[in-house]
């Protein structure tokens, strides 16, 4: 999975926005550096106001980021402009949380899922027919029924499907997924899922699929990068993320998961979830000196405040970016198995 | 079995279209007693909402209520706003999901908590704020005097939702209605809330109803679960046998579809086709048959009724799931019965 050159690799990103007249910036995205490799999918979790989604907008150069580089298939976009920062982002393709918002309501589906490949001038009439066809028909949906539809005869499902259908008319690599099916109910979710599944499998597709619930990306993703307020707190394979956290945030966001397993027989007090963190994320204008996690974090100490925590690889392929990470692994591997046991019961 | 605070049978609601009618709600029956957590679970369209609204008369002049909901021994399905409104916001307090559309934005958020507290008692301005500030304390609001002269655009969204949470509980309701109330937060936030709602309901005596989507929420905070589909109440049973013993297709579908941190990556997830029904346009059978794995003819044919078939699990389904070892090979998860793929 891991061999040869990365499809895209982010190193260092700084994104940051002016707000008010009294000089105030927001630090939403702060030195994020990972890279996603190719047949891979690498899942971004974050909160609200975590930096995750403006991460995502500033990969695809709208807007571009203040510094770092964004190197797509070895071709660094920060430094296109133009006609060849579309050919480069050819390739690189996004679908949105809201469907109905990122389609046009007035256009048939048939005209949405054409429009890229006539932005990008591909085939002719009749080829572009046929692959409206092939693709709708690729997400399920049937270019009969549906292709005359406009956004407002179809169901959210069916819009996030036409949505994806743009996204790989393109024949893409990577397609970044940002909130992608959070506003869908649960079973049209678990159809979507599956869907990115399948178009993983049958066109070898990456994804960065971003999303605020670890079980969802956990369930999709080969590795798991957690995000902190404009940060990266920790990255790793998904299964070590979960059974070995590293970051005490990792560990806060998933003791807050209410699990169906959970509903055992047991008191009212044990049934609740894991110890919940306390506080609020602080503002992204002023974040705190050193780690931003400190002002909620159990652990921290003088030195959070202090330095903040470079990111460290203490396991193969799992870092963390923690002066003081949750290395008792003995411990936390007890806890996950306990947790597995309850499952098993 | 304690008395039931209260007690909801064959609630029907029905919204009149242009030659359409849309049955949202079809013959819902259920108890809350005191002091319990009662979750109604279900998705977009299955009748959670609208059902719980039309108990309180929160439903527009478009909607048709028939049926019966008695608080305390009193009817409340057809009183007129005026005497309603002596029980909603006073005995049966509301939670929604949006704090920042329920919260005026123009009025700083103390002034916004008195006016609940001024509308059912009569109390003095300075008892009033002092009231006030009592309940912010309540609900966990660090420095109550400074928020309480703050404008709801300084608030985070969880503490927004505490101030909603303050407000509902003004005039110490017996029942708070929690509909979709953490479902706009982040999970941190939202077991922060959780926690605050239990607390609280624990330390006044109050039942709480919680209103959501999300079945794992339910498992996790819930004494008692109720699950819709189509306006229908399809399983109900206690948290804890429900998650060891599902009977319902559906509810075992919506188990299976919710993504869990224990399933490998890429572990295909159970998927179930089609959509739920028009509303409009009922199928005359079992509402879930047309995307059920086990539906047989019969269940095309007539609609199962909802029966207690064990002690306290009500379920309307003609062929229950049994316990079986699924195809992840953790046992005691149930599996529909018939004919149909099970992965």
């Amino acid at each position: 999975m891991t061999s040869g050159e990365p499809l895209l690799q982010v190193r260092d990103l700084v994104q940051e926005f002016s707000v008010g007249d009294r000089g105030g910036t927001v630090q939403a995205v702060t030195g994020v550096s990972f890279e996603v490799w190719p047949g891979e999918t690498l899942g971004i979790v974050g909160e609200t106001g975590s930096g995750k989604s403006t991460l995502a907008r500033s990969i695809l150069q709208a807007p571009r980021p203040k510094s770092g580089a964004v190197l797509f298939r070895g071709t660094d976009l920060v430094t296109l402009s133009g006609l060849r920062l579309l050919q480069a982002r050819r390739h690189l393709q996004m679908v949105f949380q809201d469907p109905f918002g990122s389609l046009d309501p007035k256009w048939r589906v048939r005209d949405l899922v054409a429009e890229p490949l006539i932005a990008y001038r591909v085939g002719g009439r009749d080829g572009r027919r046929r692959r409206v066809d092939e693709v709708l028909e690729l997400v399920g949906l049937d270019p009969a029924a549906h292709g005359g539809r406009r956004p407002r005869e179809l169901s959210g499902g069916q819009a996030q499907r036409v949505a994806i259908a743009r996204a790989v008319a393109l024949s893409p690599a990577l397609i970044i997924c940002d909130e992608a099916v959070s506003s869908l109910d649960v079973l049209i979710q678990a159809q979507v899922l599956a869907l990115f599944e399948r178009l993983r499998a049958e066109l070898g597709l990456s994804y960065l699929f971003i999303a605020h619930d670890l079980a969802l990306v956990k369930q999709v993703s080969d590795r798991v990068a957690v995000m902190y307020l404009g940060k990266l707190c920790e990255v790793g394979p998904g299964e070590a993320v979960y059974r070995r956290p590293l970051h005490p945030y990792t560990r806060a966001l998933l003791d807050s998961i209410p699990s169906p397993d959970a509903g055992a027989p047991r008191s009212r007090t044990e049934r609740r979830v894991g110890r919940v963190i306390s506080g609020e994320p602080p503002s992204p204008i002023h974040p705190p000196s050193g780690c931003r996690f400190r002002t909620r974090c159990p652990r921290a100490a003088e030195l959070c405040a202090a330095e903040a925590p470079p990111m460290r690889e203490l396991a193969t392929g799992h870092s963390v970016a923690c002066h003081f990470p949750l290395a008792d692994v003995a411990r936390t591997t007890a806890r996950s198995e306990e947790r597995i046991g309850e499952t098993k019961r | 079995m304690s008395e039931a605070l209260l007690d909801v049978e064959d609630l029907k609601v029905t919204f009149a279209g242009r030659g359409r009618d849309v049955h949202a709600v079809n013959g819902v029956s259920y108890r809350v007693r005191a002091g319990q957590t009662l979750a109604i679970v279900g998705e977009s369209g299955s009748g959670k909402t609208v059902s719980c609204r039309a108990v309180v008369g929160l439903l527009p002049p478009s909607a048709v209520v028939t049926g019966s909901a008695r608080f305390r021994g009193t009817q409340l399905i057809g009183l007129s706003d005026d005497q309603m409104r002596q029980y909603r916001g006073a005995d049966i307090a509301m939670v929604f999901q949006d704090p920042a559309r329920s919260l005026n934005p123009t009025m700083r958020v103390g002034s916004q908590i008195a006016e609940a507290v001024r509308a059912h008692r009569h109390v003095t301005k300075p008892e009033a704020r002092e009231q006030v500030i009592e309940l912010l304390r309540l609900v966990q609001i660090p420095l109550p005097e400074r928020r309480y002269l703050e404008y709801p655009h300084q608030l985070s969204g969880g503490m927004r939702q505490r101030v909603m949470i303050a407000m509902a509980l003004a005039c110490r309701p017996r029942l708070l209605i929690a509909d979709e109330a953490t479902t706009a937060l982040d999970v941190t936030t939202q077991a922060q809330i959780m926690e605050l709602l239990l607390d609280l309901q624990a330390g006044l005596g109050m039942a709480l109803m919680l209103i959501s989507h999300d079945l794992g929420l339910a498992a996790s905070y819930a004494d008692e679960v109720i699950v819709m589909y189509a306006g229908r109440i399809v399983e109900q049973a206690p948290a804890a046998r429900l998650f060891t013993s599902v009977r319902m297709p559906y509810t075992q579908a919506l188990f299976e579809a919710i993504p869990r941190l224990e399933r490998p990556a890429h572990s295909p997830l159970p998927v179930i086709g089609g959509r739920p029904p028009d509303l409009a346009a009922l199928p005359a059978g079992c509402s879930f048959a047309p995307r059920c794995r086990g539906a047989q003819d019969d269940c095309r044919r007539a609609a199962p009724p909802l029966a207690e078939h064990e002690p306290g699990h009500r379920w309307a389904c003609w062929h229950p799931c049994e316990n079986v070892a699924d195809a992840f090979g953790e046992p005691g998860r149930p599996v529909p019965r018939g004919n149909g793929d099970t992965a």
